[in-house]
């Protein structure tokens, strides 16, 4: 009998902690096969945040290293400048990313640090139950803005992958989605194209990767993936934002 | 035998080069030595001053407030230092920026017209060597060769032309004690 | 062995870069700033990596990644910024990571003054970040033991994984003074195999981590590291007693204050005044049995601890291991004042006076 499809040795045998409908395990397994098939699995390290995806380093089968909150860029810095021909990532929440961490990836992507970033995207702290992320959508109900954030008391969401793409260090930066088989391939290719761009070098590589959080959205997966489509690509475009080595579209 | 310098000026003066010397020229004839500056945003501009200690064992406080002799490279600093010095002790003071005497008459004070001589040179920085050389003259503590020595080792490749001029401004400043 | 006049910051580098340092990630801040300049133009010189962080929460991160997946790291700072480490550090301790960090210290509190301080001791040896954690703090009071520990204390960082401080005070740093390069003698080191540097044929996968969700894999975590202070205490307490064998007072001090003490001493001892200096080398692990001994000696009568900090923080751990055998007095001044060693005399003087 032939083998039509098997899971990817770039992931170990744990079983995921997420919750149901959560699009972290088929991010994680976009990595996971983007590295394997690169070649690039036995030489990758990879730094994982706090957040939902803080045990990512159970489930990558490559060294990891666990990072403190936010801190994932600089941890980043120290590998890959002292392992530069070894494929380096950190996998990011927006909360890790966006709010607490803010300084450490815009700096990273200043000095064009040879790594590649996975930015996951659900608009809310997941982890800690649900409280307003600096990517949370105006009117988007989280613990901490339980009528909706207005702009008035946090001022309006951020676009990460546009403010970094402003970045001369950084080469390349696309915003993907995983909610439909298209999607999903699309953003494969993606996060393909950014290791590929930091083995050549060529400086920081950023995928933003919007998401769903069904459980502190309050909705079904279904519904989560609807509201998502709805809601947040209206306002963070899908698309290659920067890509110095082709005509952006 | 223990020598506790204070050397002081503008920030800029080189009295911080003087203490430099100091401490490298004790080292090479086998003294245990230190050099403390004052340091931050007063190096720059304000009055800036170091601390040398040349003694003939090793180096307890590098900081004192009795110094055995004061180098004085402006008014400030005289001001600041004159009255800490040891009984007995002596201060030299750059004539050419400093205008008082020193008061105290159980000191002995020397006025070296350092910008002077070191105009006559013809190199108004080398004014720091001339201080130098009315040191090691007054003092006896280091060798006129130890000095020359380190003059030669201080200026090498394109700026060993610049080992004469130095020279002569350190001996300059010995006669200009005797 | 030929004596060269070394700056105290630039020697740290230079002592990093000879004990072979492969990476330093650093932030300017006075008074320490020459170790960054230095290590910016030497380090690359020996085939290392030299990274000015964009802050110094940045630079402790960038020291962890890097000691994560094997490397010699470190990073220096002065106090403010060492606050700023805190967390990195707290994290780099719980990953059990091997690391160097100098601090060294300046007046406080918040941004206190540039002049030299001893505020920060509390902060060295007791952790300042979160958790049960120590870090290994060696404490040199001239140029010359800075260059020594700083070269030791990277082979005890790798012997213990665990990061170890460098506390100098800013006149260490800013001071010259002849120095010699001695051969560091040789540790045993084990091998890096839990390094997280790409697992090639490993069979396993290598996890740099601090954080163990069970509580009861917590509490085991925290009992392994337990145990390895207990050896570090054992194999590393390191301190130096002068003239304490008659000594009738006893001046406790570390770095500066104590090489301003040894001037003291010896116009003391000049005038007939049995005084003795009990200088901890490694605030922590301290010296508290050989305290304690000495406290416990029937020439002893008095203590007097001499710190640059306002009401003493050393002073806790002279107190606690002096058990209440004898009196401890105070001399200090912080926000960067160093005692002076009339001060010194003048209060051993009168300590003496009292106690006969």
């Amino acid at each position: 009998m032939a083998i039509v499809y098997q899971k990817s040795a770039g992931l170990t045998d744990s079983e995921l902690h997420y919750c149901p409908g959560c699009n972290h395990g088929i991010i994680h397994k976009l990595v996971a096969e983007s590295l394997v098939e690169l070649g690039l699995l036995d030489d990758a390290i990879g730094v994982c945040p706090v957040g939902c995806s803080v045990f990512a380093y159970n489930y990558f089968s490559c060294d990891m290293l666990e990072a403190a909150h936010g801190r994932a860029p600089a941890v980043a810095t120290g590998i890959k400048r002292t392992h530069p021909t070894q494929a380096v990532f950190t996998y990011q929440g927006d909360g890790d990313l966006a709010s607490i961490g803010a300084a450490e990836i815009v700096h990273a992507a200043m000095r064009g640090e040879k790594f590649t970033t996975i930015f996951v995207n659900n608009a809310i702290y997941g982890m800690t139950g649900g409280q307003m992320a600096p990517t949370t959508l105006i009117g988007q109900r989280a613990t901490t803005c339980q009528s909706g954030r207005t702009v008035e008391q946090a001022g309006m969401p951020i676009r990460m992958a546009e403010m970094l793409s402003t970045l001369d260090g950084c080469v390349y930066a696309e915003r993907v989605c995983v909610t439909d088989i298209a999607n999903i391939n699309k953003a494969k290719r993606a996060i393909k194209k950014a290791f590929e761009k930091q083995m050549n070098r060529e400086g920081f590589t950023f995928v933003e990767v919007l998401s769903t959080c069904p459980t502190n959205w309050g909705m079904t997966p279904i519904k989560a993936v609807e509201w998502l489509k709805e809601n947040m690509i209206p306002y963070y475009p899908l698309g290659v934002i920067k890509d110095t080595g082709a005509e952006v579209k | 035998m223990k020598k506790e310098i204070i050397i002081s000026g503008f920030g800029g003066q080189g009295g911080l080069a003087i203490g430099k010397n100091l401490a490298e020229a004790g080292m090479a004839q086998g003294f245990y030595v230190t050099w403390a500056p004052s340091y931050g945003p007063e190096m720059r501009g304000g009055t800036a001053n170091c601390s040398v200690v040349v003694s003939d064992k090793p180096v307890g406080s590098p900081v004192f407030a009795h110094p055995t002799e004061l180098i004085a490279l402006n008014a400030p600093s005289l001001d600041k230092f004159e009255a800490g010095v040891q009984p007995g002790g002596m201060v030299f003071v750059n004539s050419d920026v400093v205008t008082d005497r020193v008061p105290r008459a159980d000191l002995t004070a020397y006025y070296i017209p350092c910008s002077h001589i070191a105009e006559e040179i013809g190199n108004p920085k080398v004014s720091n060597m001339v201080m130098l050389g009315a040191y090691v003259a007054a003092t006896g503590l280091l060798k006129p060769e130890t000095i020359e020595a380190m003059i030669q080792a201080m200026f090498t490749g394109p700026k060993a032309k610049l080992v004469p001029l130095n020279i002569e401004a350190f001996r300059r400043g010995m006669t200009a004690i005797a | 062995m030929e004596k060269e006049l070394w700056k105290g910051n630039e020697a740290i580098a230079e002592a990093a870069i000879r004990a072979g340092c492969n990476c330093f990630f650093g932030y300017p801040i006075t008074p320490q700033s020459e170790v960054p300049e230095y290590m910016s133009v030497h380090l690359p010189e020996a085939g290392g990596v030299f990274v000015q962080s964009e802050s110094e929460v940045a630079a402790i991160n960038m020291v962890y990644g890097a000691a994560g997946a094997g490397m010699r790291a470190m990073t220096s700072s002065s106090s403010p910024g060492i606050s700023l480490k805190q967390e990195g550090i707290s994290y780099l301790a719980g990953a059990e990571l091997p690391c160097v960090i100098v601090n060294c210290m300046r007046g406080g509190p918040g941004l206190g003054t540039i002049q030299p301080s001893q505020g920060d001791y509390f902060q060295a040896t007791r952790g300042g970040g979160n958790g049960d954690y120590r870090t290994v703090v060696l404490a040199p009071s001239n140029v010359q033991e800075t260059v020594d520990f700083v070269q030791q204390a990277f082979d005890i960082a790798d012997q213990y994984r665990n990061p170890v401080i460098v506390v100098c005070d800013g006149l260490i740093g800013q001071m010259m003074e002849p120095i010699e390069w001695h051969p560091v003698p040789k540790r045993n080191l084990p091998p890096k195999d839990w390094a997280a540097c790409g697992r090639r044929d490993r069979d396993h996968h290598n996890v740099i981590n601090s954080l163990y969700m069970d509580p009861e894999e917590c509490d085991r975590h925290n009992l392994h590291l337990e145990e390895k202070y207990a050896q570090i205490q054992a194999n590393e307490t390191r301190w130096e007693a002068v003239h304490c064998d008659d000594a009738e007072i006893v001046i406790t001090a570390y770095g500066t204050p104590a090489r301003i003490a040894l001037t003291a001493l010896e116009t003391l001892r000049a005038e007939g005044i049995k005084v003795g200096l009990f200088r901890p080398i490694t605030l922590w692990p301290f010296p508290e049995k050989a305290l304690h001994e000495l406290a416990g000696a029937a020439h002893v009568r008095a203590f007097l601890d001499v710190e640059m900090s306002s009401s003493g923080q050393m002073l806790d751990d002279v107190r606690l291991a002096v058990e209440g055998q004898k009196p401890v007095h105070y001399l200090g001044h912080a926000g960067g004042v160093m005692p002076t060693v009339e001060e010194m005399v003048e209060s051993v003087k009168r300590l003496e006076k009292e106690v006969k």
